[in-house]
């Protein structure tokens, strides 16, 4: 077996063996990304030599009494997480040379606890997107078929690990940007409850939306990787003060009892039957495994897209207001005007879906539209809080499909931004309620594409998606990293 | 419609964009129908239902009052196009 093969779990255990080094893993990992990365396309930045210092040091820290968790393990991270003095994109020709003077709060963690970052992944431009085609720099292809998307927003994170160009790595879930990608790439992603994970140093795109979760190869992973990641941080005024559990208390192999809830218009027209008959054959395994499964209504989810796609767009134009050429980022040297700096700098740094949506929400934020846009989205975001509420009172976790089809051909749509938009209506509703949610693998289509089983639970429950994650897992089987011959 | 060209014009101007002629019919065309979708919001009696702006809020997050590290006013600095070693530069505004 080749070590970049290896999950989380087992190099911890295999270098704390002394078995193997660190550096000897993150060699491995190295070739691996010379062999494939050409076809893959997953990373933006590669930080060769810092990586291998890292792994280094590692290795010589681990001869000393205490290491922490992640010591030696090489990660990958989404190209919007703040790395100190390392490129950060955000797959923007507005961020091209951007070098953060900071860590993001959970580089800082994982950097804490030794984990050896590999460099930065490719994902959609400010993470606006379900397909990563829309980076500045690179756009990844899925590494279980050629010329298919790897999903996105965090596309490159999804198809490093799938890969086997890391062990694990981070990205960031908006509307479903790490259950998708997860889902379609066959590996595990997850979003955690908002406000679990520290935001800090995490490029905003849609702030009431956004949170930090992790993308490896297995549950178990998953949940070393949130014990690495999870916690209050006082640069992060929306992060939660609340107990972090051990994540990995929730691996056991035991659903007797938990009742499963099936949102029955997760399933309604449009859902390809393949995704339907493995995320059933799920629902079976679970059901056999001592689960109660009940039906369950969501009644407002045909409402999420729209209602969605007011609000995030809302935030964002907000947000990307910082990029006006000033304090950092890219600058239109010629301009002889403060307008026309600003204008000349956005209107060329900024990527066509990108204006799209600061278009959208600047228009939905403006005056005479706010109250029938905005403010009406933000009631019927209450109205799919409620829809959640009411169905965790008759059951402990909702089991569904991640996304209506298997991955697609690149390419495609890409001149109907409306449709790819609904292709997200099984995603977006826990980004509204702030629910944590969990893509695990489930099984393949026909032609060998990977489908995800979503796992979606009450507010910083998180231990309940690992528990049925977990299960579902030991059932299913594992899933292999790709050939990519 | 639901968006016009001139709309279009205008809000980009608001969001500090320029659009090409081509950009522009390309953007009005798009905005109009996912505005005409997101019309569906209409079906909905909201009437008197609190606006939700964040899924879980949290009050009053507050810390204790003292000075922590920040960073240095060079290293602020250093991810400028253009500053003078104490400011930001921008075009002569008035």
């Amino acid at each position: 077996m080749n070590l970049y093969e290896l999950t989380v779990a087992e190099a911890m255990s295999s270098l704390a063996a002394g078995d193997i080094t660190s550096e000897a893993l993150t060699r491995s990992c190295l070739d691996r990304i010379d062999k494939v990365d050409g076809e893959v396309g997953a990373f933006i930045t590669l930080d060769r030599e810092g990586a291998l210092e890292q792994a280094r040091k590692a290795d010589i820290e681990r001869k000393r009494e205490r290491v922490g968790t992640l010591c030696g393990i090489p990660v990958a991270i989404k190209d919007l997480l703040c790395t100190k003095d390392m490129r950060t994109t955000c797959g923007s020709q507005m961020l091209a040379d951007f070098i953060p003077p900071y860590d993001a709060t959970v580089v800082e963690k994982i950097k804490g606890q030794g984990g050896v970052i590999l460099g930065k992944v490719s994902m959609d431009e400010f993470a606006m997107g379900s397909t990563s085609e829309s980076c500045a720099f690179g756009v990844p292809q899925n590494p279980w078929k050629k010329g298919y998307v790897a999903g996105g927003s965090s596309g490159g994170s999804a198809a490093a690990v799938s890969a086997g160009e890391c062990l694990a790595s981070l990205g960031s879930d908006t509307g479903g940007s790490i259950r998708q990608p997860a889902s379609l790439c066959g590996v595990i992603g997850m979003k955690p409850t908002y406000g679990r994970v520290s935001r800090y140093g995490l490029v905003a795109f849609a702030s009431s939306l956004d949170q930090v979760g992790p993308l490896c190869r297995d549950v178990t992973d998953c949940a070393i990787l949130m014990n690495a990641i999870s916690g209050h941080d006082q640069r992060d005024s929306t992060s939660v003060r609340i107990d972090v559990p051990d994540f990995t208390s929730f691996l056991k192999e035991d659903v007797r009892g938990l009742r499963i809830g099936v949102p029955r218009e997760y399933f309604s027209a449009g859902l390809h039957p393949q995704v339907e008959r493995v995320v059933r054959s799920g629902i079976d395994l679970l059901r056999q495994a001592g689960a109660v499964v009940v039906d369950i209504t969501l009644p407002h989810t045909e409402y999420c897209v729209a209602a969605y796609y007011l609000i995030a767009p809302a935030e964002a134009s907000s947000n990307l207001a910082r990029y006006d050429g000033v304090n950092f980022g890219r600058r239109d040297m010629k301009a002889d005007t403060l307008m026309s700096m600003y204008k000349d700098t956005r209107s060329a740094g900024f990527g066509t879906e990108v204006k799209r949506r600061i278009l959208i929400g600047t228009y939905a934020l403006s005056s005479g539209y706010y109250d029938a846009y905005y403010k009406k989205a933000s009631q019927v975001r209450t109205m799919i809080l409620r829809d959640f509420q009411a169905a965790y009172e008759s059951c402990d976790v909702l089991v569904s499909p991640v996304t209506p089809t298997p991955a697609w051909k690149q390419g495609e749509n890409s001149d109907n931004p409306l449709a790819v938009y609904l292709s997200d209506i099984l995603t977006i509703s826990a980004n509204l309620a702030g629910i944590p949610g969990i893509s695990v693998p489930g099984g393949f289509s026909s032609d060998g594409l990977p489908i995800g089983i979503q796992i979606q639970g009450r507010h910083f429950d998180e231990g309940s998606l690992l528990r049925v994650a977990y299960a579902l897992e030991k059932m299913v089987g594992v899933t292999r990293v790709p050939s990519l011959a | 419609m639901k968006i016009s060209r001139a709309e279009v014009e205008h809000v980009a101007h608001l969001a500090r964009l320029h659009l090409t002629e081509g950009e522009l019919s390309i953007m009005t065309e798009q905005l109009d129908l996912i505005l005409a979708y997101v019309e569906k919001l209409q079906e909905l009696d909201t009437n008197g239902l609190p606006p939700t702006t964040h899924a879980i809020s949290v009050c009053n997050a507050f810390r204790e009052d003292r000075v922590l590290p920040s960073l240095a006013q060079d290293v602020a600095l250093s991810c400028s196009s253009r500053h003078n070693e104490e400011m930001f530069q921008v075009p002569r505004i008035i």
